[in-house]
């Protein structure tokens, strides 16, 4: 190929898993992004701060393509997001490479977003069965695993209705981690949850840290910033304010607008 | 921290207190009394009824054939009609202007006709498209057929109330597929899952419990308008009661035994869509998905756990 941009090369050369490049994403007149630029490494843990509205939802969203840039490179995976670069053209890719895409990567909603007419364990089961196409049995037994890593081996029958918060986003994350995926994505995971059930998944987050996933983490856990995090990044306004590892960032914050907000969530 | 109970003092006594009367109630149950009376009375004594000559011909061979083809009709209206419903909702409801903008027309016309205007152009399309051709699109056609020998009274009643039902079952669909969270969406989207997977999987699953309700309801339509074929006209049951009764001048008994048919139809349709709506309520909280006594208990045990 020609035309492929440094960005491209030097995500290989690194190994990248995320590298954005400026990216510029809008609503209609209201710009959201305003030039991200950000490297996330294998196996690093990522965790992303900021006021709401400050657009750190917004462009995790945008690296799985649930939201489309309109401006600037993002790469997951090795892979420009979206789209496919040839002769120094961009071409939308198809719904069916953009879900291609997708499988690499894992997400955690706030709200869960679990399927409420399937059980736990169906939840788990659906992606790989569905779209990866592999025989039930094997399936089930990697379900199952998965249900028992996040302590939920007992509620396999259960339908999501059934199940409190906590217990359901544990699922999902189940659910996330069926596909096998490289990346894992969180939006506010714990953001819907009685403050009593906020533990139970942040410890299963911490045990998938700790297992070498690589993660991006919106969060308003300070504390497991801290203790998990490899980086923290503050954003506010759609920019990336500051950066850097999180006992800096958030022990000596070198912008006003990071020390004004973490003087008001601390 | 200690509860306060009454083991010691012992439990206060018991209440007994005079309830409230309700002298309304018996005044309605006596005036209900006497019109149930009555009405049995008519049934029994009425000399226009004549259960004889219904019960001659409720399951005489003419009456069965029209019962037959009032099931017909109505299953395959409505076979025809969620599938062509769901392709016309999912048109509706596409980014494709063109395609929403069809399936627009398409409702406008048929919802904006009496139904039995359009059986009425049914039974006599063989004048309104004398001949059917494959073709080139007003270019030569290379086979012709007569349009009076490819559609019979059979097939125009069947087309006729199927393209009818599709324009209410669209309707209906979209507003399933419409109250199912978005995020299912999403999260079927995050998992790698296609459109179709996510529609198949998903979407119409959950879309179903709002679904199946007025579907009954459009069931038992259809099953009653299966009569308005008679513009056509086509032998299902009405038609055939009256034949009946042109020969024979009992015109009410034939009509009520015709009742008693739809009755019977509309009863059993009626047991299947409580079945059918149990099986779509799978997982919804306070839904008896499966059992309610089973549910019931899981809620006491799980009590406090469950959100």
């Amino acid at each position: 190929m020609s035309g492929v941009p440094t960005g491209e090369k030097a995500a290989e050369a690194a190994g990248l898993v995320v590298k954005a490049e400026r990216v510029h994403k809008s609503f209609g007149r209201l710009e959201v992004l305003k030039g991200i630029d950000l490297e996330v490494k294998p196996g690093e843990v990522m965790c992303v701060v900021g006021p709401s509205g400050s657009g750190k939802s917004t462009f995790l969203r945008c690296m799985n393509h649930l939201e489309k840039i309109n401006a600037g490179r993002l790469w997951v995976n090795g892979h420009l997001v979206g789209y496919r670069q040839s002769g120094g053209k961009l071409y939308e890719l198809r719904d069916r490479e953009v879900a291609a895409q997708r499988r690499d990567i894992g997400m955690v909603f706030q709200r869960f977003n679990l399927f409420p007419h399937k059980t736990a364990l169906e939840n788990v089961m659906g992606a790989p069965v569905w779209v990866k196409k592999l025989p039930k049995d094997q399936v089930k037994q990697q379900a199952l695993t998965l249900l028992e890593r996040v302590g939920l081996a007992e509620k396999a029958q259960s339908y999501p209705s059934q199940l409190s918060g906590g217990q359901q986003q544990r699922v999902a994350i189940a659910r996330a981690l069926a596909m096998e995926p490289a990346l894992m994505l969180f939006d506010e995971p714990t953001s819907a949850l009685d403050p009593e059930l906020v533990g139970e998944v942040l410890e299963v987050m911490k045990q998938l840290a700790l297992d070498g996933m690589t993660m991006v983490v919106v969060t308003h856990e300070m504390g497991f910033a801290r203790e998990v995090g490899d980086s923290l990044v503050f954003m506010d306004g759609g920019v990336v304010v500051e950066e850097g590892t999180p006992r800096d960032v958030l022990t000596n914050p070198q912008h006003p607008r990071t020390q004004d907000f973490l003087s008001k969530v601390l | 921290m200690t509860v306060d109970t009454d083991v010691e003092g012992g439990r206060p006594e018991t209440i007994k207190a005079v309830p409230v009367r309700h002298p309304g109630r018996w005044v309605a149950a006596a005036v209900i009394a006497v019109l149930a009376a009555m009405f049995v009375h008519f049934l029994l004594t009425s000399k226009s009824l004549e259960w004889s000559e219904q019960w001659k011909y409720l399951f005489s061979k003419p009456v069965l054939m029209g019962v037959r083809n009032t099931i017909w009709l109505t299953v395959v209206a409505m076979a025809g009609g969620v599938l062509l419903g769901i392709v016309l909702s999912l048109m509706r409801l596409s980014a494709n202007p063109l395609l929403s903008g069809a399936a627009w027309l398409y409702l406008w016309f048929f919802r904006g006709t009496p139904l039995y205007t359009q059986l009425l152009i049914w039974g006599a399309i063989g004048s309104l498209f004398p001949t059917v051709g494959i073709g080139i699109p007003f270019g030569p056609e290379f086979h012709t057929w007569q349009t009076q020998t490819l559609i019979n009274a059979a097939s125009a009643a069947a087309l006729g109330l199927t393209l009818n039902e599709a324009a209410y079952m669209a309707e209906i669909i979209r507003a399933g597929i419409l109250s199912v969270d978005e995020g299912q969406q999403e999260a079927s989207s995050a998992l790698g899952m296609s459109r179709t997977q996510t529609m198949r999987r998903i979407v119409l699953p959950q879309a179903m419990r709002v679904i199946v309700p007025p579907t009954g309801n459009e069931a038992l339509s259809t099953l009653k308008n299966t009569s308005l074929v008679v513009a056509i006209p086509y032998a299902e049951l009405t038609r055939t009661q009256e034949t009946i009764s042109a020969v024979t001048y009992k015109v009410i008994p034939m009509l009520v035994m015709a009742c008693l048919w739809y009755l019977a139809l509309s009863s059993i349709m009626m047991v299947g869509q409580h079945y059918l709506e149990r099986h779509y309520s799978k997982g919804v909280r306070g839904s008896n998905g499966e059992g309610s006594e089973a549910r019931q208990w899981l809620r006491l045990r799980t009590r406090g756990g469950g959100q």
